[in-house]
């Protein structure tokens, strides 16, 4: 099956992410086609790099980039979202005259399109969220 | 891309507090560039959306009320509302703003697509959509 994702969550503060990221690395190892997982709202917060979690916890961040790199995920952060939050990669930083990013590799900001093509795209579209 | 899906936004909380309803309505306007068959649900808070009056200035929130009634030029064909939730809330139609839709192609005119409906219709509304974005 091809499935879209979308996270609404911030990483720590609430589950959706880590749930978001189980079904995710479920479906992949299951043979199913992750097409995009799409962050939003606060769900832009898991991706960035700048993330210090105690050395006993998880790190929801690198396990997402981990996973990435194996599957060659697509994680979209949304642009208007990341920009109230201060989600910052080169291109926004230039743009908007920012004197540093903080996205973590694998990750890309892109717009709200990126999420409807995915949910047009895909056979199921699965949000993880409040 | 030339497959038509049904589109269902969920709304489930009230309009200023949180960010959802705001952001929500963001995915609504871009995506009506995709040219899908799009309906809004409002059910819980959500219905608080719908409310005419926001005054939000005072708590320096920018009133998206305005934006909502704009949605049928977006391609909205549908915003319902769940009966339920709005008598939970003292609520009526009448309490809602109202919102025009027009076919530039046919002509075909709504005075008003904001529907409140029942129970039973929104599980079958949310059963029959190919995609249900949730906020």
């Amino acid at each position: 099956m091809k499935l879209a994702v979308q996270v609404n969550e911030g990483p720590y503060q609430h589950q959706a992410s880590d749930s978001a990221y189980m079904f995710t690395k479920a479906a992949l190892e299951k043979g199913h086609e992750v097409f995009r997982v799409f962050f939003y709202h606060d769900g832009v917060n898991n991706g960035t790099r700048m993330t210090t979690p105690p050395q006993d916890d998880r790190h929801v961040v690198n396990r997402w980039v981990e996973l990435a790199e194996k599957y060659d995920l697509d994680l979209v952060i949304c642009v208007a979202a990341a920009q109230r939050r201060g989600i910052v990669d080169e291109g926004e930083a230039e743009r908007n005259g920012k004197d540093g990013t903080n996205i973590a590799d694998k990750f890309r900001i892109s717009g709200l399109g990126q999420l409807i093509e995915a949910a047009i795209q895909c056979d199921r579209t699965v949000v993880f969220g409040d | 891309m030339s497959e038509v899906k049904k589109f269902m936004y969920l709304n489930r909380r009230a309009p200023y507090g949180t960010i959802y309803a705001w952001e929500s309505l963001e995915v609504v306007l871009i995506g009506a560039a995709f040219d899908q068959q799009v309906s809004l649900m409002f059910v819980d808070d959500g219905v608080y959306q719908l409310v005419k009056g926001s005054k939000p200035a005072d708590i320096e929130m920018k009133n998206f009320t305005p934006t909502y009634r704009t949605l049928g030029d977006y391609g909205v064909r549908h915003m319902f509302v769940d009966k339920a939730s709005l008598e939970a809330r003292g609520l009526t139609q009448d309490d809602l703003i109202e919102v025009e839709w027009e076919d530039w192609e046919t002509e075909e005119e709504v005075d008003n697509i904001v529907e409140v409906i029942d129970a039973d219709k929104v599980v079958e509304l949310l059963d029959e959509s190919d995609v249900v974005f949730s906020f």
